[in-house]
Protein backbone atom coordinates (compact mmCIF):
# COMPACT_ATOMS: atom_id res chain seq x y z
CA UNK A 1 0.00 0.00 0.00
CA UNK A 2 0.83 3.51 -0.20
CA UNK A 3 2.72 4.68 3.32
CA UNK A 4 1.95 8.56 4.18
CA UNK A 5 2.51 10.27 7.50
CA UNK A 6 0.10 13.24 8.60
CA UNK A 7 1.84 16.99 7.49
CA UNK A 8 2.82 18.70 10.75
CA UNK A 9 -0.20 20.41 12.16
CA UNK A 10 1.87 24.02 12.02
CA UNK A 11 2.00 23.41 8.35
CA UNK A 12 -1.58 22.68 8.24
CA UNK A 13 -2.75 25.68 9.72
CA UNK A 14 -0.24 27.66 7.81
CA UNK A 15 -1.81 26.19 4.35
CA UNK A 16 -5.36 26.99 5.66
CA UNK A 17 -5.87 29.84 7.81
CA UNK A 18 -6.68 31.67 4.64
CA UNK A 19 -9.90 30.49 4.00
CA UNK A 20 -13.16 30.05 6.19
CA UNK A 21 -15.14 27.40 5.62
CA UNK A 22 -12.60 24.29 5.33
CA UNK A 23 -13.48 20.60 4.24
CA UNK A 24 -10.84 17.99 5.50
CA UNK A 25 -11.66 14.78 3.89
CA UNK A 26 -9.91 11.61 4.84
CA UNK A 27 -9.36 8.85 2.31
CA UNK A 28 -10.76 5.09 3.57
CA UNK A 29 -7.91 3.27 1.40
CA UNK A 30 -4.01 3.18 2.18
CA UNK A 31 -3.94 6.22 4.56
CA UNK A 32 -5.78 5.06 6.75
CA UNK A 33 -4.15 1.61 6.83
CA UNK A 34 -0.88 3.13 7.85
CA UNK A 35 -2.86 5.88 10.37
CA UNK A 36 -2.12 9.16 8.10
CA UNK A 37 -5.09 10.72 6.37
CA UNK A 38 -8.10 8.16 7.07
CA UNK A 39 -11.88 9.44 8.95
CA UNK A 40 -9.89 9.31 12.54
CA UNK A 41 -6.43 11.42 11.06
CA UNK A 42 -9.38 13.61 9.17
CA UNK A 43 -11.48 13.95 12.72
CA UNK A 44 -8.57 14.99 14.98
CA UNK A 45 -7.12 17.45 12.09
CA UNK A 46 -10.48 18.83 11.84
CA UNK A 47 -10.53 18.92 15.65
CA UNK A 48 -7.40 20.68 16.54
CA UNK A 49 -7.77 23.08 13.40
CA UNK A 50 -11.59 24.06 15.14
CA UNK A 51 -9.66 24.91 18.19
CA UNK A 52 -6.56 26.52 16.91
CA UNK A 53 -9.17 29.18 14.65
CA UNK A 54 -11.64 29.37 17.71
CA UNK A 55 -9.69 30.20 20.54
CA UNK A 56 -7.94 32.91 18.12
CA UNK A 57 -11.37 34.21 17.58
CA UNK A 58 -11.58 33.43 13.64
CA UNK A 59 -14.70 32.40 12.66
CA UNK A 60 -13.94 29.31 10.28
CA UNK A 61 -16.12 26.13 9.81
CA UNK A 62 -13.99 23.02 9.61
CA UNK A 63 -16.01 19.49 9.07
CA UNK A 64 -14.78 16.25 8.00
CA UNK A 65 -15.63 13.61 6.02
CA UNK A 66 -14.04 10.43 3.97
CA UNK A 67 -14.33 8.99 1.16
CA UNK A 68 -13.75 5.16 0.37
CA UNK A 69 -10.94 6.46 -2.02
CA UNK A 70 -10.03 9.52 -3.47
CA UNK A 71 -8.12 7.50 -6.53
CA UNK A 72 -11.26 6.80 -8.36
CA UNK A 73 -13.75 9.12 -9.83
CA UNK A 74 -17.14 7.18 -8.57
CA UNK A 75 -16.05 8.19 -5.09
CA UNK A 76 -14.75 11.52 -5.74
CA UNK A 77 -18.26 12.23 -7.35
CA UNK A 78 -20.02 11.87 -4.28
CA UNK A 79 -18.32 15.46 -3.07
CA UNK A 80 -20.53 17.46 -5.40
CA UNK A 81 -23.19 18.74 -3.46
CA UNK A 82 -20.85 18.85 -0.24
CA UNK A 83 -17.82 20.58 -1.85
CA UNK A 84 -20.06 23.80 -2.86
CA UNK A 85 -20.72 24.59 0.72
CA UNK A 86 -16.59 25.32 1.16
CA UNK A 87 -14.22 27.45 0.22
CA UNK A 88 -11.30 24.78 0.25
CA UNK A 89 -10.43 21.40 0.41
CA UNK A 90 -7.77 19.66 3.13
CA UNK A 91 -6.99 16.19 1.32
CA UNK A 92 -6.01 13.23 3.96
CA UNK A 93 -5.26 11.42 0.96
CA UNK A 94 -2.26 10.29 -0.82
CA UNK A 95 -0.78 12.88 -3.67
CA UNK A 96 -2.86 10.61 -6.33
CA UNK A 97 -5.87 11.50 -4.28
CA UNK A 98 -5.16 15.23 -3.90
CA UNK A 99 -4.63 15.72 -7.20
CA UNK A 100 -7.99 13.62 -8.47
CA UNK A 101 -10.03 15.90 -6.22
CA UNK A 102 -8.19 18.81 -7.69
CA UNK A 103 -8.84 17.73 -10.64
CA UNK A 104 -12.75 17.04 -10.49
CA UNK A 105 -13.18 20.21 -8.51
CA UNK A 106 -11.54 22.97 -10.71
CA UNK A 107 -12.25 25.99 -8.64
CA UNK A 108 -11.52 24.77 -5.26
CA UNK A 109 -8.13 24.78 -3.57
CA UNK A 110 -7.18 21.11 -2.84
CA UNK A 111 -4.59 21.32 -0.01
CA UNK A 112 -2.45 18.42 1.39
CA UNK A 113 -2.53 17.19 4.41
CA UNK A 114 -0.47 14.26 4.33
CA UNK A 115 3.34 13.51 3.21
CA UNK A 116 3.22 10.49 0.98
CA UNK A 117 6.26 8.60 1.27
CA UNK A 118 6.30 5.49 0.11
CA UNK A 119 4.93 1.80 -1.56
CA UNK A 120 5.18 -0.47 1.75
CA UNK A 121 4.17 -2.75 4.46
CA UNK A 122 3.22 -2.78 7.75
CA UNK A 123 6.41 -3.99 9.63
CA UNK A 124 4.51 -4.09 13.46
CA UNK A 125 1.76 -1.60 14.90
CA UNK A 126 3.03 2.26 13.80
CA UNK A 127 6.09 1.04 11.74
CA UNK A 128 5.82 0.77 8.12
CA UNK A 129 8.68 0.05 5.48
CA UNK A 130 9.97 0.51 2.19
CA UNK A 131 9.25 -2.75 -0.20
CA UNK A 132 8.75 -1.17 -3.70
CA UNK A 133 9.45 1.74 -5.89
CA UNK A 134 7.20 0.78 -8.80
CA UNK A 135 9.99 0.80 -11.70
CA UNK A 136 7.81 -1.07 -13.60
CA UNK A 137 10.14 -3.89 -14.57
CA UNK A 138 9.41 -5.89 -11.96
CA UNK A 139 12.94 -8.63 -11.25
CA UNK A 140 11.93 -10.06 -7.74
CA UNK A 141 12.05 -13.69 -9.54
CA UNK A 142 15.73 -13.46 -9.84
CA UNK A 143 16.35 -11.82 -6.10
CA UNK A 144 14.61 -13.94 -3.89
CA UNK A 145 11.72 -12.00 -3.66
CA UNK A 146 13.91 -9.25 -2.43
CA UNK A 147 14.12 -5.97 -4.10
CA UNK A 148 17.30 -4.38 -5.14
CA UNK A 149 15.42 -1.42 -6.30
CA UNK A 150 14.15 -0.66 -3.12
CA UNK A 151 16.11 -1.97 -0.83
CA UNK A 152 19.42 -1.10 -2.14
CA UNK A 153 20.20 2.43 -1.73
CA UNK A 154 22.04 2.55 -4.42
CA UNK A 155 19.27 0.68 -6.30
CA UNK A 156 22.22 -1.35 -8.06
CA UNK A 157 21.25 -4.38 -9.99
CA UNK A 158 24.46 -6.43 -9.17
CA UNK A 159 25.78 -6.04 -5.24
CA UNK A 160 26.56 -5.53 -3.04
CA UNK A 161 28.37 -2.70 -2.98
CA UNK A 162 31.95 -1.89 -0.89
CA UNK A 163 29.63 -0.01 1.36
CA UNK A 164 28.06 -3.72 2.96
CA UNK A 165 29.37 -4.26 6.19
CA UNK A 166 28.33 -7.39 8.18
CA UNK A 167 24.42 -7.28 7.02
CA UNK A 168 24.25 -3.21 7.30
CA UNK A 169 24.60 -0.56 4.53
CA UNK A 170 26.81 2.35 4.53
CA UNK A 171 24.45 4.42 4.27
CA UNK A 172 22.90 4.20 8.04
CA UNK A 173 23.88 0.57 10.13
CA UNK A 174 20.42 0.58 10.91
CA UNK A 175 19.67 -0.45 7.55
CA UNK A 176 19.90 -3.98 6.12
CA UNK A 177 21.87 -4.04 2.81
CA UNK A 178 19.38 -5.43 0.57
CA UNK A 179 21.81 -7.55 -1.66
CA UNK A 180 23.21 -9.34 1.67
CA UNK A 181 19.55 -10.14 2.23
CA UNK A 182 19.32 -11.29 -1.75
CA UNK A 183 22.29 -13.46 -1.18
CA UNK A 184 21.23 -14.91 2.08
CA UNK A 185 17.44 -15.43 0.94
CA UNK A 186 19.05 -17.08 -2.70
CA UNK A 187 22.12 -19.38 -0.46
CA UNK A 188 18.60 -20.83 1.15
CA UNK A 189 16.75 -21.45 -2.03
CA UNK A 190 19.78 -23.08 -3.58
CA UNK A 191 19.92 -20.26 -6.14
CA UNK A 192 23.36 -18.67 -5.70
CA UNK A 193 23.84 -19.54 -9.53
CA UNK A 194 22.64 -16.42 -9.98
CA UNK A 195 25.46 -13.90 -8.75
CA UNK A 196 27.61 -15.94 -11.93
CA UNK A 197 25.06 -14.30 -14.37
CA UNK A 198 25.65 -10.53 -13.99
CA UNK A 199 22.21 -8.51 -14.90
CA UNK A 200 22.82 -6.54 -17.30
CA UNK A 201 22.04 -2.63 -17.43
CA UNK A 202 18.45 -1.90 -16.60
CA UNK A 203 15.69 -0.04 -19.36
CA UNK A 204 14.46 2.47 -16.91
CA UNK A 205 12.58 3.83 -19.29
CA UNK A 206 9.39 1.35 -17.07
CA UNK A 207 10.69 3.71 -14.08
CA UNK A 208 10.13 7.42 -13.94
CA UNK A 209 12.84 8.10 -16.72
CA UNK A 210 10.00 7.88 -19.23
CA UNK A 211 8.35 10.46 -17.96
CA UNK A 212 4.62 10.15 -16.15
CA UNK A 213 3.51 6.50 -16.82
CA UNK A 214 -0.19 5.45 -17.66
CA UNK A 215 -1.36 1.73 -17.85
CA UNK A 216 -3.94 0.35 -20.49
CA UNK A 217 -5.90 -2.70 -19.98
CA UNK A 218 -7.92 -2.48 -23.11
CA UNK A 219 -10.01 -5.58 -22.33
CA UNK A 220 -11.20 -3.22 -19.27
CA UNK A 221 -12.02 -0.66 -21.04
CA UNK A 222 -15.46 0.38 -21.71
CA UNK B 1 -13.33 11.43 49.88
CA UNK B 2 -15.13 14.02 48.47
CA UNK B 3 -14.14 15.30 45.01
CA UNK B 4 -14.92 18.52 43.42
CA UNK B 5 -18.67 18.73 41.42
CA UNK B 6 -17.56 20.20 38.39
CA UNK B 7 -15.81 17.24 37.72
CA UNK B 8 -18.00 14.99 34.52
CA UNK B 9 -16.79 11.09 34.89
CA UNK B 10 -16.87 8.97 31.68
CA UNK B 11 -16.77 5.08 32.60
CA UNK B 12 -14.76 3.16 30.11
CA UNK B 13 -14.18 -0.43 30.63
CA UNK B 14 -9.93 -0.01 30.18
CA UNK B 15 -8.60 3.76 29.70
CA UNK B 16 -7.11 1.73 26.34
CA UNK B 17 -10.43 2.68 24.73
CA UNK B 18 -9.50 6.09 25.41
CA UNK B 19 -8.63 7.51 21.51
CA UNK B 20 -7.04 10.73 20.59
CA UNK B 21 -10.33 11.79 19.22
CA UNK B 22 -11.66 11.26 22.43
CA UNK B 23 -9.66 13.82 24.56
CA UNK B 24 -10.00 16.48 21.93
CA UNK B 25 -13.80 16.42 21.81
CA UNK B 26 -13.42 16.86 25.03
CA UNK B 27 -12.04 19.98 25.18
CA UNK B 28 -13.41 20.65 22.03
CA UNK B 29 -16.91 20.79 23.52
CA UNK B 30 -15.75 22.91 26.71
CA UNK B 31 -13.99 21.11 29.45
CA UNK B 32 -11.44 23.20 30.48
CA UNK B 33 -8.93 19.77 31.78
CA UNK B 34 -9.20 16.14 30.94
CA UNK B 35 -7.72 13.24 33.10
CA UNK B 36 -7.03 9.77 32.26
CA UNK B 37 -7.32 7.31 35.19
CA UNK B 38 -6.05 4.20 34.17
CA UNK B 39 -5.18 1.34 36.39
CA UNK B 40 -1.90 1.61 37.97
CA UNK B 41 1.30 0.33 35.06
CA UNK B 42 2.03 -3.14 35.30
CA UNK B 43 -1.96 -4.25 36.40
CA UNK B 44 -3.65 -3.52 33.04
CA UNK B 45 -5.97 -5.95 33.40
CA UNK B 46 -6.08 -6.16 28.99
CA UNK B 47 -1.69 -5.76 29.57
CA UNK B 48 -1.30 -2.47 28.35
CA UNK B 49 -4.48 -0.81 27.99
CA UNK B 50 -3.48 1.95 30.55
CA UNK B 51 0.48 2.43 28.27
CA UNK B 52 -1.56 2.53 25.27
CA UNK B 53 -3.69 6.01 26.92
CA UNK B 54 -0.36 6.82 28.12
CA UNK B 55 0.82 7.28 24.82
CA UNK B 56 -2.00 9.12 23.71
CA UNK B 57 -2.72 11.37 26.70
CA UNK B 58 1.44 12.43 25.54
CA UNK B 59 0.59 13.01 21.88
CA UNK B 60 -2.72 14.98 22.55
CA UNK B 61 -0.15 17.41 25.13
CA UNK B 62 1.99 17.63 22.32
CA UNK B 63 -0.55 18.39 19.50
CA UNK B 64 -2.49 20.79 21.95
CA UNK B 65 0.54 22.91 22.73
CA UNK B 66 1.23 23.36 18.84
CA UNK B 67 -2.46 25.08 18.28
CA UNK B 68 -2.20 27.09 21.30
CA UNK B 69 -4.36 25.33 24.00
CA UNK B 70 -1.61 23.96 26.42
CA UNK B 71 -0.78 20.16 26.71
CA UNK B 72 -1.20 20.82 30.42
CA UNK B 73 -4.91 20.89 30.29
CA UNK B 74 -4.86 17.05 29.58
CA UNK B 75 -3.21 14.62 32.21
CA UNK B 76 -3.06 10.41 32.82
CA UNK B 77 -2.68 9.19 36.47
CA UNK B 78 -2.56 5.85 37.25
CA UNK B 79 -4.08 4.47 40.68
CA UNK B 80 -5.99 1.49 41.66
CA UNK B 81 -9.86 1.14 40.74
CA UNK B 82 -10.34 0.76 44.07
CA UNK B 83 -8.55 3.80 45.70
CA UNK B 84 -11.29 5.73 45.92
CA UNK B 85 -9.28 8.34 48.21
CA UNK B 86 -6.92 8.68 46.10
CA UNK B 87 -9.47 9.32 43.07
CA UNK B 88 -10.43 12.26 45.01
CA UNK B 89 -7.47 13.38 45.54
CA UNK B 90 -6.26 13.41 42.42
CA UNK B 91 -9.38 14.73 40.82
CA UNK B 92 -8.66 18.05 43.58
CA UNK B 93 -5.06 18.28 42.73
CA UNK B 94 -6.46 19.06 38.48
CA UNK B 95 -9.02 20.85 39.12
CA UNK B 96 -6.93 23.20 40.97
CA UNK B 97 -3.94 22.98 38.33
CA UNK B 98 -6.59 23.66 36.10
CA UNK B 99 -8.58 26.49 38.02
CA UNK B 100 -4.80 27.58 37.92
CA UNK B 101 -4.13 27.87 34.10
CA UNK B 102 -8.15 29.28 34.12
CA UNK B 103 -10.90 28.15 31.73
CA UNK B 104 -10.23 26.98 28.07
CA UNK B 105 -9.41 29.52 25.57
CA UNK B 106 -12.14 27.94 23.98
CA UNK B 107 -14.74 28.51 26.58
CA UNK B 108 -17.86 31.18 25.37
CA UNK B 109 -18.02 32.39 28.57
CA UNK B 110 -14.49 32.79 30.18
CA UNK B 111 -13.86 34.97 33.28
CA UNK B 112 -14.58 33.68 36.74
CA UNK B 113 -16.52 30.65 36.04
CA UNK B 114 -15.42 27.28 37.91
CA UNK B 115 -13.36 24.88 35.67
CA UNK B 116 -15.12 22.44 34.11
CA UNK B 117 -12.70 19.43 33.59
CA UNK B 118 -13.75 15.98 32.04
CA UNK B 119 -12.28 12.67 33.20
CA UNK B 120 -12.19 9.67 31.71
CA UNK B 121 -12.26 6.78 33.81
CA UNK B 122 -11.03 2.88 33.16
CA UNK B 123 -13.80 1.13 36.02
Amino acid sequence: MIIAKTKPIEEIIETTKEFKRILVVGCDGCVTVCEAGGRKEAEIVGSALRMYFKQRGMDVKVDEVSLTRQCDRPYVAQLEEKIKHYDAVLSMACGAGVQFLAEAYKDKPVLPGVNTCFIGVTEARGEWTERCQACGDCILASTGGICPIARCSKRMANGPCGGSANGKCEVNKEINCGWHLIYERLKELGQLDRFEKPTGPRNWNTSRDGGPRKVVKEVSQP
Amino acid sequence: MTYPTNLKIIKLPCSGRVDIIHLMKALEKGADGVFVAGCLEGNCHYQVGNLRAKKRVAYVRELLDKIGIGGERVAMYNLSAGDGPRFAEIAREMTEKIRELGPSPLGESGGNRSPRPGTEVAA
